[in-house]
């Protein structure tokens, strides 16, 4: 049964992406198991307005996990302690009374601080931007039924296209390699005829715009799919691996 | 008096749309590349715009509130998409889905906006599977559709419980393209706070930087709004957090007619609500009415004993149990259209049968469909849904039944656009949720990501050209005129008031308090004593907010609660609107539902005879009521029936 409890934050604060941060403490009392992590950091919000001080910024928006928005690193857990949930997803009850949390934005040399808890993850949109596409313009397509596909290769197309972008596979990888969001476009688009024609071109050109923005490399530790709110499986990364070799064979 | 020209082109319904583009003036590629075109907003509607005006030759400057243009609230859509491609034999038409569309919206919509939005639908679904949107097949490799509120086909594609996001995954990847290319430039982090007019057209908006708090000026040809709806003045609803209503708002003080705000959408499969702390509601997809059964206790002392905690659900017997939709219903039974199943869960709440902790929930139950399919394909069908719903409430719905209660979903009123998609200001144009165009007083499900993508993929990049063909000779604006001078002024005013109030209350508790106003007396049942006692309230809120409101740091800076604030502030004007237009329609229909206006069996009672028209409101300036004007709704090719959807 969902009930109150008191907890201790340790906030990380920061005003700007040049500035230096430091934890702040917050006690809060009388926070319902049945609320949100992001509630939770309302109720904080609203405390500190109260005061007259300004509240922790921190990204958010659908709050029913499926826009990316939200991140947070949440004692050492990129979204928190639960499994396969975004932050905002994340439930009080998975915490105990008098409890200290600590929470973080994401570390990544690709994703530079904004203010508090939030970041800049465009980096990631340069990469779709670079090629996680197909290349066709609105009008003139084919009949949606005239190209049949395999029901195996569109169920595993649709598990890669699951992810949300958050970034929390860099964040939680040690070499800050985003192999698995791009992976997982990569392959979603691979596995459908419609994405098979430029797929050479689009391995390269996202990996290429991958390391120019200063992501690491894979070392195949698995903490991104450990931690991916989406469940993305790192075959995704095998996949890709493949892609770019035979792309590169072909070159 | 002004007369409201919506501009429908003559001749047959199912040839209006082709006349119109065979007629329609057109921009050539060389010119193309010479006009400039505002898109604000990049969920389904503004994403396709955008992607597909950049494909074809025009600029165009593209906004987003949230980090990414991937963000947008259409992501959060869940069950489907409608298309008449009658790929299941089972009956399906154009006009099949023109008309389930016109009856759904209960005779409130346009038949000729609506019989152009069901003729593109079949595109759609072509040009999202060649941008490689994964929607389900069958083992045969063809596409697999499911069925949703009022229709009797299968004519909704669906990629599991996540079809808006891949939907707008697909847009997203084409503007991503044009991005790339360098015809699409992109503000994230900028909310647009105001449109500027030169000479009465739409040339330009004021955009509030988010990161740095500094107000930026941007020029074009042509504005186009797709900032969605606005039920978030409703403070609890299903709509993301940032999704507001103040775009709009800036455009309707500024000129263009703002039509039907009475009708909201209650989408009646929501998870109740928990506690004061809730920030917001989750929506369980209108599919899994598809095979879950909705039912309360048949016996009064049942439901009590379920509400004190003493009985559970699932011992309750078979023949306790009241399908009240199955019962009232028996035509479309659990697949009735939204505002019928969502009053009438209000209906078994009110008379004293409603389940959970506070009696304001009904249970929708999967147990027959687990006995009749196997668990197996009940988790391949909305294994995410329950997923989501486990970790929200902590319980497992493939042994307890789930518990929803209706909730606000989407807004059917918005901008009033003629056939072209403009507004009343010419050069500006709204599309997606945001405009009033095809859903009448009720949207039926998946409809809101056809008529986001139809708007922004084939309609609105044909009828922005009729308009942009004046313009070619028009030089690019400076945007250090006078009218955006003047623009920047007003808005940086508006800031310095709200940020010297240095009052007592927070955003969100007098945002909390607009939404309890809203709830109960412009929700679910509205009548006259109710509506004239909320547009008391609502000035007395206003008033508190500008006397009493508190924000912290600075207003030239990243500040949160300014952000919200400027929300707020037009929210509370669009609640007294919605109150007026509430009060103003004496009838029901669709999701306003007047509770003198119905019929014995409590079905909504509409007034053809003399309210059959779109109320467009007209802004008359600060302290003055505005004015309505009506566009008649002539009925030239249905017959308006009561709804039935009984036999």
């Amino acid at each position: 049964m969902d009930q109150n409890i008191n907890i201790t934050l340790k906030v990380w604060r920061q005003r700007g992406p040049k500035e230096k941060g430091a934890f702040e403490t917050y006690k809060l009392n009388n926070v319902s198991q049945g609320s949100s992590f992001l509630e939770m950091l309302d109720v904080l919000n609203e405390q500190l307005v109260n005061q007259g001080k300004e509240p922790v910024a921190f990204d958010h928006d659908c709050r029913e996990g499926i826009c990316g928005m939200c991140s947070l690193y949440i004692n050492g857990h990129p979204h928190g302690p639960d499994s396969a949930v975004t932050t905002c997803q994340l439930h009080m009850r998975k915490f105990e009374d008098g409890a200290t949390i600590t929470v973080e934005p994401w570390r990544s040399a690709g994703f530079p601080v904004i203010r508090d808890l939030m970041v800049d993850r465009y980096a990631y949109d340069k990469i779709i931007q670079a090629g996680g596409f197909v290349s066709i313009n609105t009008g003139g397509v084919p009949d949606a039924n005239a190209i049949p596909i395999s029901k195996k290769d569109a169920d595993l197309a649709m598990d890669a296209a699951a992810c949300i972008g958050c970034g929390a596979c860099a964040a939680a990888c040690k070499n800050g390699s985003a192999m698995l969001f791009v992976s997982a476009k990569v392959s979603q688009l691979a596995l459908l005829p419609q994405g098979k024609i430029e797929a050479a071109r689009r391995a390269k050109a996202m990996i290429a715009k991958m390391d120019e923005l200063g992501f690491g490399n894979c070392t195949n530790t698995r903490a991104c799919e450990a931690e991916c709110p989406k469940e993305i499986s790192i075959s995704n990364i095998a996949r890709l691996n493949r892609e770019y070799i035979s792309a590169k064979l072909s070159d | 008096m002004t007369q409201i020209n919506s501009k429908i082109p003559g001749g047959p319904l199912a040839e209006k749309w082709k006349n119109y583009k065979d007629h329609q003036k057109l921009v050539n590629p060389a010119n193309k590349r010479r006009l400039d075109i505002i898109v604000v907003g990049t969920g389904l509607a503004g994403a396709s715009a955008a992607a597909s005006l950049a494909e074809m030759g025009f600029n165009v400057l593209n906004f987003c509130i949230q980090d990414s243009p991937r963000r947008a609230h259409s992501i959060a859509a869940q069950g489907g998409i409608n298309a008449a491609k009658n790929y299941q034999n089972d009956g399906d038409s154009i006009y099949r889905l023109f008309y389930d569309t016109i009856k759904g919206g209960d005779y409130r919509a346009r038949e000729a906006n609506v019989y152009r939005l069901a003729e593109v639908s079949n595109s759609i679904i072509d040009q999202c599977v060649a941008q490689g949107v994964p929607f389900a097949r069958e083992y045969g490799g063809l596409l697999d559709n499911r069925s949703f509120g009022g229709a009797q086909v299968s004519r909704t594609f669906y990629a599991r419980g996540q079809t808006g996001q891949q939907l707008l995954l697909g847009a997203y990847s084409a503007l991503s393209r044009q991005i790339g290319l360098g015809k699409v430039k992109l503000y994230k982090r900028h909310e647009m706070v105001d449109v500027v007019k030169i000479d009465g057209r739409a040339r330009g908006i004021i955009a509030r930087n988010l990161t740095t708090g500094r107000l930026e000026r941007f020029a074009a040809h042509a504005v186009v709004v797709a900032t969605g709806g606005y039920v978030n003045t409703f403070f609890l609803s299903t709509n993301a957090m940032a999704s507001n209503g103040s775009a709009a708002w800036q455009c309707y003080k500024k000129g263009a007619y703002f039509a039907n705000p009475c009708y909201v959408q209650i989408h009646p499969t929501c998870i109740p609500v928990h506690g004061e702390f809730q920030s917001k509601l989750t929506l369980m997809s209108e599919s899994l009415r598809n095979d879950g059964r909705i039912w309360v206790p048949k016996k009064k002392e049942d439901a009590e004993a379920i509400r004190a905690g003493k009985l559970k659900p699932t011992q309750i017997k078979e023949e306790d149990r009241d399908y009240y939709l199955e019962r009232r219903y028996p035509a479309f039974g659990n697949l009735v259209p939204r505002d019928v199943a969502s009053r009438a869960a209000k209906e078994r709440c009110d008379a004293g049968y409603g389940v959970g902790s506070t009696g304001l929930a009904v249970y929708l139950d999967f147990a027959d469909a687990i006995h009749r399919l196997g668990k197996t394909v009940v988790e391949q069908r909305y294994g995410n849904l329950f997923q989501m719903y486990e970790k929200i409430v902590d319980d497992n719905p493939y042994e307890t039944p789930m518990m929803i209660f209706p909730a606000l979903h989407y807004a059917m009123g918005g901008l009033w656009v003629d056939y072209e998609l403009m507004t009343s200001v010419p050069g500006l144009f709204a599309i997606g949720e945001a405009n009033f165009s095809d859903h009448g007083a009720n949207r039926l499900g998946a409809s809101a990501l056809m008529q986001g993508l139809a708007d922004g993929y084939f309609v609105l990049p044909y009828t922005i050209q009729n308009y942009l063909a004046d313009q070619i000779q028009v030089p690019r604006f400076s945007t250090n005129l006078p009218e955006f001078a003047e623009a920047e002024k007003e808005i940086q005013e508006r800031i310095h008031r709200l940020m010297n109030i240095r009052g007592q209350r927070s955003v969100d508790s007098l945002h909390k308090e607009l939404g309890h106003i809203m709830w109960e007396h412009i929700g679910m049942g509205r009548n006259a004593a109710g509506l004239k006692e909320a547009i008391q309230l609502l000035k007395a809120l206003k008033k508190e907010f500008w006397s009493n409101l508190r924000i912290p740091g600075r207003a030239d800076d990243l500040n949160i609660e300014l952000e919200k604030a400027l929300r707020l502030a037009d929210f509370i004007e669009i609640g007294e609107l919605m109150a007026h237009d509430s009060l103003d329609r004496a009838e029901s229909c669709g999701g306003h539902f007047r509770e003198e206006y119905q019929t014995p069996e409590g079905e909504a009672l509409r007034q053809d005879d003399t309210l059959s028209y779109v109320s467009c409101w007209e802004y008359r300036g600060e302290g003055k009521d505005p004015l309505m004007l009506k566009e008649p709704l002539d009925y030239e090719f249905v017959v308006r029936q009561q709804r039935n959807y009984k036999n």
